[in-house]
């Protein structure tokens, strides 16, 4: 296996509401490699989200050790998480989340924003990104002037302007139909084939079917594993 | 980038608020009104204290003046003709300058309520019987010719100097020097003028009267000509006055002793007159007065000023924590995206300010605009100084940082997970 690029050792998540506790990821250790293309499923509640929250630094592990791309997170500060988040992570939602005063070109270019040092070329990239998901006559509209599908392309060129180590998507097809699901599958095969780490979640089959392999959770912990297939196979 | 982060946050900031351009419009009112009343409060109460200073320097701020003052008269008096006698006495000059010390020069003066005229021209000025001395005293300045002189005094000569307006006036076209005028049945030849007062325009110390400029001859010349009997006309009747001195104007050589003369002159008075038929006017006075009345009127609207600032920036506060709910999901995606806490305060901070700056630029034109407007319509006089939109603009600023704090903190420390999770 390659070096991992998102690497969980022991992880628990614990959400406690008074009296009770709800253990969303129990004892969770698992290694995700560097240019694999996971999807990550299991029935609703079996803690997806809260791993994939987790593995973009956006929630923290209450007890256990996360590494992204060999960094250690479990001492560093919420302002070092931001930092790592602007820089390594590319994150898609489910409901796309574009910031709705900002135009394409703009939105494009948010994680840029809060980088310490951002890069000189910004506008540049975004435009090329946004090229690339097939968006180059929508720079200026906002997104509500935009489909569903094109939305999510947005969201994808956004999560790719930092050249992050991951590319994390949490039912990034969910609300889209099947065809437009499919081209947005198709990007995700692309990135994939660049040599991108992606991991997927998803409840659908038919998408896991198009990811390398499948990691299945069923409440907080591991359930199978399906490791190395190859994409479309 | 090619633009500052500073630049770009405030350009988001603006582009938000624009979003919802009613609700930030009204928002702003509550600092516009602020703004506006902390700047034309200064404004006014600027100017009453340069109209302050202004007739106080006319008096003279080293001047102690005794006045005569008409007492009330008897309701029951249905003579048709009446003489009253009252007022300040020469007796009463002697007695200042005997008993006094540390006066430079006491000068005091009739005023004779005659006509002057040139051929058919007539003016009612203020005819003032004084001696040279007075020139100095008040602070006037003569314009052409000369002034009265110790000589005219001794010799009682027929000379006037004419004040600016009546020069004007009786002498549209030519120049009065040499020229003779005629006071009440007398020809006096002018041998001076005197240069306009500072402003020209109404003067509160002669707007009781409804004499304009005036004209002056020397003291022993009014008495020989007018003596001592004033005789007013009035409707049916007729009064006479016997007043010996209308005005004595005390300087006084160091002005840390100006009280002590006063309370000398109101002793002194107070047991020569059986009658209060004298006011001591003391310009210090009036000045330490007109900075009392500057600073309630200060306290009091600046107290108006300050509530509505504070009301204004209440609306602030208030909107922007219903924004900061409003905004939960943006929130969390710019943290999820890699905001820090520090940018998402910023964020809302800057939207904050912008909004309340907006709103004390508004309240700043405002503000100049109402001064300019009360100067035209109520005739009061307001000076806008640079400092008082400084202040303002500062006050807004501040306001906008100080009530925007708590929401941006409450935007920055919401965990992202639940503000993504959030509608
Ligand atoms: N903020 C929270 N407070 C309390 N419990 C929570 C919280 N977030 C998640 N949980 C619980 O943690 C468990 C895992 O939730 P998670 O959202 O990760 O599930 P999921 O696999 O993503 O489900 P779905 O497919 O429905 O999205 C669930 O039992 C859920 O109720
Ligand atoms: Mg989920």
């Amino acid at each position: 296996m390659t070096r991992p690029v998102a690497e969980l050792t022991n992880v628990s998540r614990i959400y406690r509401m008074g009296q009770n506790k709800v253990v969303a990821l129990d004892d969770f250790s698992f290694s995700f490699g560097r240019g694999e293309y996971w999807a990550i499923m299991g029935s609703s509640g079996s803690g997806k989200s809260t791993l994939l929250n987790i593995l973009g630094c956006i929630d923290r592990a209450t007890t256990g050790s996360y590494r992204v791309d060999g960094e250690e997170t479990s001492e560093l500060d919420d302002d070092d998480l931001s930092d790592l988040r602007s820089r390594r992570i590319g994150f898609i939602f489910q409901s796309y989340n574009l910031i709705q005063q900002l135009n394409v070109l703009e939105n494009i270019q948010v994680p840029l924003f809060y980088q310490d040092d951002p890069p000189e070329d910004g506008p540049e990239r975004a435009r090329a990104l946004a090229e690339r998901v097939g968006l180059s006559g929508r720079l200026d509209h906002r997104p509500r002037e935009l489909s569903g599908g094109q939305q999510q392309r947005v969201a994808i060129a956004r999560a790719l302007i930092n050249d992050p180590a991951m590319i994390l998507a949490d039912e990034a097809t969910g609300n889209l139909d099947t065809k437009t699901a499919g081209e947005i599958l198709e990007l995700f095969d692309e990135l994939h084939a660049e040599g991108k780490s992606i991991l997927l979640v998803t409840h659908e089959p038919e998408v896991g079917e198009r990811a390398q392999s499948v990691l299945r959770l069923r409440d907080g912990r591991i359930d199978t594993v399906q490791e190395g297939r190859q994409a479309g196979a | 980038m090619t633009e500052g982060i500073f630049v770009r946050t405030v350009r988001l900031g603006v582009r938000s608020l624009l979003l919802h351009k009613l609700r930030s419009a009204l928002t702003t009112l509550g600092v516009l009104f602020g703004v506006s009343s902390v700047v034309a409060m200064l404004a006014i109460g600027e100017g009453a204290s340069a109209e302050a200073q202004e007739q106080i320097r006319r008096l003279g701020s080293q001047n102690v003046i005794l006045r005569s003052v008409k007492p009330p008269e008897d309701a029951v008096s249905n003579q048709e003709t009446r003489v009253i006698s009252y007022g300040i006495t020469r007796a009463d000059l002697a007695r200042v300058e005997a008993t006094i010390p540390g006066l430079r020069r006491v000068v005091p003066l009739r005023e004779l309520p005659e006509e002057v005229r040139n051929g058919d021209r007539v003016s009612r000025p203020r005819v003032i019987a004084t001696i040279p001395a007075y020139l100095e005293a008040t602070g006037r300045v003569l314009g052409s010719g000369r002034w009265i002189s110790e000589v005219d005094e001794v010799r009682t000569t027929n000379v006037c100097v004419l004040g600016y307006e009546v020069a004007r006036q009786l002498f549209p076209f030519a120049n009065p020097l040499g020229e003779r005028v005629k006071i009440g049945a007398d020809y006096f030849t002018v041998v001076g003028t005197l240069l306009p007062r500072v402003r020209l325009d109404s003067d509160p110390a002669e707007a009781g009267s409804e004499s304009t400029g005036e004209v002056f001859i020397s003291l022993s010349t009014g008495q020989k000509w007018f003596g001592e009997m004033l005789v007013k006309q009035r409707a049916g009747s007729r009064e006479m006055e016997e007043v010996q001195l209308h005005e004595m104007i005390i300087e006084v050589d160091r002005a840390e002793d100006v009280p002590f003369v006063a309370a000398a002159c109101r002793t002194m008075l107070a047991r020569e007159h059986d009658q209060r038929d004298y006011e001591v006017v003391v310009p210090l006075e009036l000045l330490m007065r007109a900075e009392e009345t500057k600073r309630i009127f200060n306290i009091v609207l600046g107290s108006i000023a300050g509530i509505s600032l504070l009301v204004g920036g209440i609306g602030i506060m208030n909107v922007m924590l219903a924004t900061v709910t409003e905004r939960t999901r943006e929130i969390g995606i710019r943290r999820a995206l890699g905001a820090k806490r520090r940018h998402i305060v910023v964020q809302f901070l800057v939207e904050c300010v912008v909004l309340s700056v907006g709103g004390g630029l508004l309240g700043i034109a405002l503000g100049i605009a109402i001064p300019l407007g009360v100067e035209h319509w109520a005739d009061m006089r307001t000076v806008v100084t640079i400092q008082a939109p400084l202040l303002a603009f500062g006050i807004s600023a501040g306001i906008g940082v100080i009530f925007g704090l708590y929401p941006a903190w409450r935007a920055a420390n919401m965990d992202p997970v639940e503000a993504l999770r959030h509608e």
